[in-house]
């Protein structure tokens, strides 16, 4: 067979992923002065991050004087039940203020207080109203500033272009290839260091509030680049997503819902929430209806409604409602925000979840409760990064937003990605240009690499009578919503692993018709192989981790055990095969211990 | 459970027709699932945009039945069932295949925008903007990029002549958005008159009947705008200026 053909770009730094972490790391590395590529597999300013809706955490103390960043940290190593690397968890709380500040410099205009000034939002497990929002649109309004500000900075940028595989040189990361989406010829992109900014992995499952493009294209590229992965049992189950009709089961409906006055609902009317309180959170949340509704009016002398416990707790709670026999028809729950609200306000606050259920649901949720269910959202896990500098255990490569790991825990709060974004974007732009400059290798990309990994991508043209990619994706994507799912068990976890082997098997011989040029079958066919490896490592985490925890739960296992709050499961390829670890957590300083022990 | 016959474009540039489907529909289903169902049980290579599947990203766009429309958001129960739905990709732009056209227009004329330029913060170091001064251009901060109010702009629509010398409505509301920015000192309306080329569009308000997100593009962006340019040929509102120094620094 001849060579196939590529076309070949250099960079001193590449960014792979245009969403918010992307665009950051993009505009960052081009301020340090280095040259930038950013590459996106969609268009610019369509990635995951615009469907964000509700906000950017930041201890701002807008609303809240008393806010700060300690409060931040504790929030969300709370929220993450301890397991967050402390020093991200710390970076991110003490940073997150100045890069809102940021992008308001960049030209975001978020909703204001009556000084003038961001306003913020309540949303849960945040002990203040820390969110900086533009209505429910924050994403949107994130993702357009972000790109209007890069286009003019000095970056290239590659659209519809899909990343295939990183490029090593040696032991160390020299870039990546891949392919133009629109022609199907592949490409090659030199680098001195590479950011990964990919996003995350939820399209394995079926019901899934993200889109085609989550298939954990980074997780598996950095995976097999030698990189570690952690955390990749930690999944979290938006608790609410669309369930009626069929077709939008899974679309997200934000947490503002409920941050702004909305109360989960079971078919006999129940406040279920109250009946799910755990331990850990009784202190700082309701027990009576009768508090929970006056602290919407008195939030200083009350305490929080249940419905805004941390997500993996609502989610949970909105299982079990639904498996003994209180949930609706459609397997879901009722979220009710028009009795506590009047219409004018909800279309103020909530405009495009009154418009994405007037159009898609015929429901008018300022007249009538929504009905709601678990919808997978997010991974906690990812690749494992120096917090500091956001490198990833195998030299020239970095990697920020969802696609790393340790942030979040084993649970991230709401909100807490969009500022993730900004915050580790900003550093590994930083730190992938200082890495670059400081680099003073040759750029080699070894040929016998690239044409291999080529052959691959064309071998599904040659194939006759293989199977359909859309049959296979459906298949992985039911057995890991239902083996996979909120609830785990051993035999379970076991029997996903047999079916992805045999998925896995069945993708080699997987067919695709018709051309290169904008072929969706083919890329499919093609993200297949990433899909199948973040499942399997998924699975496998899950099945190591012999405890509940955040977003991993486990009826065989159901309680918390110390002893695994100090390790993370790590992952790696070694011969070919993912490899199963446990290792310590980075231990905290007593000065950050001290913050848990005051406020109990 | 209905079905449906759609007609989808299937083509490259210079060649293509439409081909028949006939489709199972479910109680629901919107026109983009209708395309992914054809895709995962008849035609795998069919080639269509979309990321959010909620009209949050703009992707989708295509002609439906000869409307722009979002195909994540038209529902198949608009249509009577047996009807026959057809789906065109957008006209505007090149094709590159099937649905999906070539958009880069649209990226080349977000370039030519001239940016924000900010002011100074206040004695503090803060920014302080009042919610009512911040509502207006928020108005246009909806847009969600579909491109539909370009597609069916009739200045570029049926006359490729004029595409490198007008930005089309995306890019007035883009300007008329930094304009109202309660922090910006840019005056863009050499810009807008020149490279923006306002004076072609003709207020059919073509724009605004097909955005998504109802943004009022032509009342509250494009009409405010050609105003204004209106009022710099004014010789009475140009003394008034040049006597009270109002006037934002020129792009």
């Amino acid at each position: 067979m001849a060579t196939p053909a590529y076309e070949t770009h250099e960079h001193d730094v590449i960014v792979i992923g245009a969403g918010g972490a992307g665009l950051c790391a993009a505009i960052a590395a081009a301020e340090a002065g280095v040259s930038v590529g950013l590459i996106c597999k969609s268009l610019l300013g369509k990635a995951h991050t615009v469907m964000a809706e509700g906000g950017i955490a930041a201890a701002m103390g807008n609303v809240w004087p008393e806010d700060n960043w300690q409060v931040h940290f504790r929030d969300t190593m709370r929220g993450g039940k301890m397991l967050n690397n402390w020093r991200m968890a710390q970076l991110h709380a003490q940073e997150a203020p100045d890069r809102v500040l940021e992008l308001e410099r960049f030209g975001a205009l978020f909703d204001r207080t009556k000084d003038g000034l961001i306003s913020q939002r309540d949303f849960g497990g945040h002990r203040y109203a820390r969110l900086a929002h533009v209505g429910d649109r924050t994403g949107l309004e994130m993702i357009r500033t972000l790109q209007y500000h890069a286009i003019h900075q000095s970056i290239d940028v590659y659209m519809e272009c899909k990343v295939e595989r990183l490029i090593k040189d040696g032991d160390r990361v020299a870039g990546a290839f891949g392919y133009w989406r629109n022609t199907g010829q592949f490409v090659l992109f030199k680098a001195k260091s590479v950011v990964l900014a990919t996003g995350g992995i939820g399209k394995a499952w079926k019901y899934t509030s993200n889109s085609w493009e989550y298939t954990g294209d980074g997780h598996s590229a950095a995976l097999w680049a030698g990189a570690d992965l952690i955390d990749m049992e930690f999944v979290q189950f938006h608790p609410t997503g669309m369930v009626w009709p069929p077709s939008v089961r899974g679309i997200l409906v934000t947490e503002s819902v409920r941050g702004d006055g909305g109360t989960l609902k079971n078919t006999k009317g129940e406040r279920f929430m109250f009946n799910y309180i755990p331990e850990f959170f009784k202190g700082e949340t309701a027990d009576s209806e009768k508090e929970a509704d006056a602290w919407y009016e008195n939030k200083k002398d009350n305490r929080r409604t249940p419905d805004l416990l941390p997500r993996d707790e609502v989610a949970r709670a909105i299982n079990s409602e639904v498996k003994q026999g209180r949930g609706t028809p459609h397997g879901g729950v009722y979220l009710d925000i028009c009795t506590r609200r009047p219409a004018d306000y909800i279309r103020k606050r909530l405009p495009s979840m009154y418009h994405q259920f007037k159009e898609l649901a015929g429901v008018d949720i300022t007249r009538e409760p929504m009905e709601v269910g678990p919808t997978c959202h997010y991974v906690m896990g990812g690749v494992r990064v120096n917090a500091d500098s956001t490198a990833a255990t195998v030299p020239g490569l970095f990697a920020a937003g969802e696609v790393a790991g340790g942030m979040h825990g084993s649970n991230r709060l709401g909100g807490n990605s969009l500022s993730d974004l900004l915050v580790f974007g900003k550093r590994a732009g930083q730190h992938a240009a200082l890495y670059a400059k400081n680099f003073g290798g040759q750029l080699v990309a070894d040929r016998g690499q690239l044409e291999a990994i080529a052959r691959d991508m064309l071998e599904p043209f040659n194939r006759s009578g293989g199977e359909n990619p859309y049959a296979i994706q459906a298949d992985l994507q039911d057995t890991m919503q239902t083996l996979v799912g909120i609830i785990r068990t051993e035999s379970e976890l076991q029997e996903s692993l047999k079916r992805l082997e045999a998925l896995r098997e069945r993708a080699r011989k997987v067919r695709v018709d018709g051309g290169r040029v904008y072929n969706p079958g083919w890329h499919v066919a093609l993200d297949l192989s990433s899909l199948l490896t973040v499942a399997e490592c998924s699975a496998l985490a899950a099945l190591e981790r012999k405890e509940s925890r955040g977003g991993h739960t486990r009826d065989d296992h159901p309680y918390t055990d110390d002893t695994w709050g100090k390790v993370n499961v790590v992952l790696r390829l070694r011969d070919g095969r993912v490899q199963v670890s446990r290792e310590p957590l980075p231990e905290m300083p007593a000065e950050l211990r001290a913050l848990f022990q005051e406020k109990k | 459970m209905a079905t449906f016959t759609m007609k989808v474009f299937r083509g490259q540039p210079g060649q293509g027709d439409f081909r028949d489907y006939t489709v199972e529909v479910e109680e629901g289903m919107v026109v983009l699932d209708v395309i992914h169902r054809i895709q995962a049980t008849q035609a795998p290579d069919l080639a269509c945009r979309w990321n959010c599947k909620a009209g949050k990203c703009g992707s989708c766009s295509a002609e439906v039945n000869g409307k722009p429309r979002l195909m994540c958001m038209t529902r198949m129960e608009l249509f009577q069932p047996g009807e026959t739905i057809s789906v065109a990709p957008i006209r505007t732009f090149p094709i590159i295949r099937d649905l999906v056209t070539d958009v880069s227009y649209n990226y080349v004329k977000a370039r030519q925008v001239p940016p924000l330029r900010l002011k100074p913060p206040d004695a503090d170091g803060k920014y302080r903007m009042m919610q009512e001064d911040v509502d207006r251009p928020q108005e246009f901060h909806k847009c969600i990029e579909c491109f539909l109010c370009q597609d069916v702009c009739h200045v570029i629509r049926d006359h490729e002549e004029h595409k490198p010398a007008f930005s089309g409505p995306r890019f007035f509301i883009k300007a008329a958005g930094l304009d109202m920015h309660p922090l910006d000192t840019r005056d863009r309306t050499a810009w807008i008159q020149s490279q923006g080329g306002i004076g072609l569009c003709n207020i059919t308000k073509c724009c605004t009947e097909v955005c998504p997100e109802h943004i009022h593009i032509t009342d509250n962006g494009i009409i405010p705008m050609k105003e204004r340019m209106a009022d710099n040929f004014d010789p009475i509102v140009w003394l008034l200026r040049k006597f009270r120094g109002q006037r934002k620094e020129s792009a």
